[in-house]
């Protein structure tokens, strides 16, 4: 049953990264672009997550965390470069 | 006596397991539709800031459960649910500051303040 859950939960975040990818290219301004980089950020935390579960491999879990770390470091930098003109002043 | 309820237990953990990776998977999809249909940034960032981290939130307690249930318990889940449940809000104020310094059209609709707006005030920007 597990299985089959996480089956259907990876069709479902293949679409929400499609969905991501489309507003990413699409996106009227460069901050769109960022938001829609860091949800890409966030359904791939998910995706590592789920395989982990449906393999019952525990050693996935460093990569995800590297994953939310990076993500946010990269979309504040973002911000702060757009926001500042500059990332550290 | 004994197996018969620690098997119907294991059998009632499967199904939450099984329905917070689905229930993970409703809300990550809720965000992300909502960052690619709705009509204007201000409103795009809700998606991604609520309805994600909840999907998330959801997903890292199943995984969490899962594993506890395998005998592996470990804590990696609960530290990436802090960290992103930390990190979301400051990264929806970081993208909604530098939106109203970047759009005109947001800062003419600002109510006044005696202090003004600090967001607006950059270096080597006129404000």
């Amino acid at each position: 049953m597990i299985a089959i859950a996480c089956q259907i939960a990876l069709a479902i975040i293949g679409v929400c990264m499609l969905l991501n990818l489309y507003r990413l290219a699409i996106g009227p301004n460069v901050l769109d672009r960022v938001l829609a980089l860091d949800t890409l950020v966030i359904n791939a935390i998910a995706l590592i997550i789920v395989l982990g579960i449906w393999f019952g491999v525990s050693v996935y879990f460093e990569a995800a965390l590297l994953f939310a770390m990076v993500g946010f470091l990269s979309t504040v930098a973002f911000c702060k470069y757009l926001l500042r003109g500059n990332v550290i002043e | 006596m004994e197996m018969g309820m620690e098997a119907s237990l294991q059998a009632m953990t499967q199904i939450l397991i099984a329905a917070l990776i689905l229930i993970g998977a409703f809300f990550l999809f809720v965000g992300s539709l909502g960052l690619a249909k709705l009509p204007d940034m201000m409103r795009r960032l809700h998606g991604p800031t609520k309805a994600t981290t909840l999907g998330i939130g959801a997903m890292l307690i199943a995984s969490m459960l899962y594993f506890m249930m395998l005998g592996a318990f470990s804590i990696h889940e609960l530290l990436i649910t802090l960290f992103l449940f930390l990190t979301a809000p400051v990264t929806a104020h970081m993208i909604a500051k530098a939106h109203m310094l970047g759009d005109a059209a947001t800062q003419a609709e600002l109510s006044e303040t005696p202090a003004g707006w600090a967001t607006l005030k950059a270096p080597g920007r006129e404000a």
